[in-house]
């Protein structure tokens, strides 16, 4: 009983984890299809902003949820304005020049930080649940992912900014015959997605720790999950998220992280070859 | 102008004869030429936390040699290759050191996976090859020198050490790859020689980031405490999740591989206090070679320099083996090189006395073990002159110069 409730929070712990590191990359790529190969990177220096930000003295709360966001989404819009924009609608461009700016990235941490950078731990100590124990901010994580992911829900469906970025993502020319400025919202939203990166980066730093190549551990699993997702934002991300961390965390409780490794790519595969358009291709289409 | 047969062939002797001074005046200009030493290290990628100490160790070597005249009157050239922790540039720059650069010695290579990528081409090339990291044994091959720790150096003691004070219930926890795969095979062996038993056995890919699965596995086994074999920035974060499950105070743990990428400086004390490690070297050895070298590195390097590696000091280590076996050869050349290193040659260097054994051309030093405790390493217990037992059960250069493989020794 005890290993099930253990087992049941790691789950949540892997569905809500991937959730965080895929929803910045699901509102730039699914929303402007641009394809961000330097996510990683942007994930990277959210956890640099979180680390220097306590560091400095500013509190780990601060600098966790507000900093690393805000440092993060600034360099996204400074990417947007100075790269980005001049490659719309050419994705395999933009692919080289992101990753480009991911080795650059990667470069520049290196140089400034070199690469042992001291790490913080996570609050909050550990929870006894019968005769195991987990750390309890696991359901830190959780609970942020939860209020990121109702967040990003709610601004887009219910506010009128919500409004304006999913019609000129629709149709850019009609937005525009309307009297929105599409340049501006694209450099909103990819600072937005740039920003949930960020945020996402700095609340896993205590959990991963911060390495100038950290990046490259996640920005596979964000791209898959947000392929399974399909097209839409916070649906898509949610089911794939859930599929996978499901599977991945059973399968490797059950046997060894190889396999556990293994089962989330093959059910990627299983998955994008039954549903090419992703889940939400298929269920959920009036999903968000 | 006009040109008869005879003023011809005049001009063709002058010609000769000024080509043969030339080649003669190059001949003696190339006897003056530097020598060059390569280092074929990661200095950037995920590979970087090992690298980069290695090859400022081996600058400072370089350094510490021209400042003291050269090896044999001649200057001493470091070519730094950086292969970015891809397996392919190893391949490319081994051969680009050997054929172009023509450099005397290569001292590269850090994962067991590298060091067999570069092993053969250096081999087809006849250029002589020095791979300092500590790894899990077996490499029998007369072109290498292998200047790091062995299992039947570190496992050997480690386990037994941890076994007494925690317990004979063991978990192991490993990287999948060849290090990995051999080295928890070791761990085993003596676990059981030592009348104990191990739980499991769980190996990780090395961008695997999320423990905790794995977190619980080892809490329904209950062993007495875990062996790590982690290697790289991603597993760093074991470390992390196991102490913020307060565990690190519950099950306590032993490494064969924690700290050498300076873990216990990105990690807090509360995360990784009371860790058990052995290696051939710790900065805080107390001897006067070593005091000095400190010393003398932290002024190079500056004093907050963040610690010097066992890796960094086996690079240290092989470059002035290789050095000395240079002067008593008296030459660069690669065979009378090795013959001079194969007389057994050593060196007083800041880890003790280090003496290369010429059967398995690996080393036979001091090892200690040491405890985490407050961003140090701790000496606790030194064991004096460990013998590369594992690699001599399978090797034998003397008596079979042509082997050439990596034995897996059958456990």
């Amino acid at each position: 009983m005890d290993l099930a409730v253990v087992l049941a929070i790691q789950v949540l712990y892997a569905i809500a984890s991937l959730a965080l590191i895929s929803l910045g990359l699901a509102i730039v790529f699914g929303m402007m299809r641009v394809i961000n190969l330097a996510h990683g990177e942007f994930l990277m220096l959210g956890g640099y902003a979180a680390i220097v930000g306590t560091h400095l003295g500013f509190g780990l709360w601060v600098s966790m949820l507000v900093l690393a966001p805000a440092a993060v989404g600034l360099i996204g819009v400074v990417v947007e304005r100075t790269i980005i924009r001049f490659l719309y609608g050419r994705m395999i461009d933009t692919m080289l020049a992101t990753w480009g700016l991911s080795l650059f990235l990667i470069g520049l941490t290196t140089f400034v930080f070199g690469n042992t950078t001291v790490g913080i731990s996570a609050p909050f100590g550990a929870l006894a649940i019968g005769r195991y124990r987990t750390s309890a901010y696991t359901l830190f994580v959780i609970a942020v992912a939860t209020a990121v992911l109702g967040g990003v829900y709610v601004v887009l469906r219910h506010t009128r900014l919500g409004l304006i970025a999913r019609g000129t993502m629709q149709n850019a020319n009609m937005a525009a015959a309307l009297g929105v400025n599409p340049p501006r919202v694209y450099a909103v939203t990819f600072g937005v997605g740039a920003a949930l990166s960020g945020l996402a980066g700095g609340v896993l730093a205590p959990v991963s720790g911060v390495f100038p190549t950290i990046g490259v551990a996640y920005i596979a699993k964000a791209f898959i999950t947000v392929i399974g997702g399909g097209a839409a934002i916070v649906t898509g991300t949610v089911s794939a998220a859930s599929l996978f961390g499901t599977i991945n965390q059973l399968a490797t409780f059950a046997t060894t992280p190889v396999f556990g490794e293994v089962a989330l790519l093959g059910a990627a595969i299983v998955l994008i070859r039954l549903l090419p358009q992703g889940i939400t291709g298929r269920f959920f289409r009036r999903g968000l | 102008m006009k040109v008869n047969r005879r003023a011809f062939l005049n001009g063709a002797a002058a010609t000769a004869a000024g080509l043969a001074a030339s080649g003669g005046f190059s001949a003696s200009a190339r006897a003056d030429a530097p020598i060059k030493v390569a280092s074929i290290h990661d200095l950037s990628g995920g590979l970087d936390i090992y690298g980069k100490p290695m090859v400022d160790a081996l600058t400072f070597a370089v350094e510490e040699a021209n400042a003291a005249g050269g090896l044999l009157g001649r200057k001493i050239e470091l070519l730094s290759y950086d292969p970015q922790s891809n397996m392919q540039l190893y391949t490319q720059f081994a051969t680009q050191a050997a054929l172009k650069d023509k450099v005397a010695v290569v001292h590269g290579g850090i994962t067991s996976a590298s060091r067999e990528v570069i092993r053969p081409v250096l081999d087809r090339f006849k250029t002589l090859y020095f791979y300092n990291t500590q790894y899990e044994g077996g490499v029998c091959d007369r072109d290498q020198f292998d200047t790091g720790v062995t299992p039947a150096q570190t496992v050997e003691k480690l386990v037994p050490y941890a076994m007494k004070k925690w317990g004979k219930k063991v978990y192991v926890i490993a990287a999948d790859y060849n290090y990995g795969q051999i080295t928890s095979q070791w761990v085993k062996k003596y676990v059981q020689e030592n009348g104990g038993e191990v739980v499991a056995i769980d190996f990780f890919p090395l961008d695997v980031t999320n423990f905790g699965p794995t977190i619980s596995k080892i809490q329904a086994a209950k062993p007495d405490f875990v062996s790590s074999a982690l290697v790289g920035g991603a597993h760093i974060s074991f470390y992390r999740q196991w102490a913020a499950a307060g565990m690190r105070t519950r099950i306590p743990m032993a490494s064969t591989t924690f700290a050498v990428g300076n873990e216990h400086i990105v990690l807090s004390p509360e995360e990784c206090n009371g860790m058990l490690v052995c290696y051939n070297y710790f900065q805080g050895l107390k001897n006067k070679t070593n005091e000095a070298f400190v010393a003398k590195f932290h002024k190079r390097f500056g004093a907050d320099y963040p610690n010097i590696t066992e890796l960094a000091m086996g690079t240290y280590q092989g470059f002035w083996l290789w050095a000395s076996a240079v002067k008593k050869a008296k030459s660069v050349d690669r065979m009378k090189v090795i013959e001079a290193l194969e007389t057994g040659i050593s060196i007083d260097a800041p880890s003790g006395k280090v003496t290369i054994d010429p059967p398995t051309h690996h080393c036979i030093l001091d090892v200690h073990i040491a405890e985490v405790k407050d961003k140090n390493l701790v000496v606790l217990e030194n064991f004096p002159q460990q013998k590369p037992s594992d690699t001599a059960a399978v090797c034998n250069l003397i008596k079979n110069p042509t082997d050439n493989q990596q034995y897996v020794i059958k456990i």
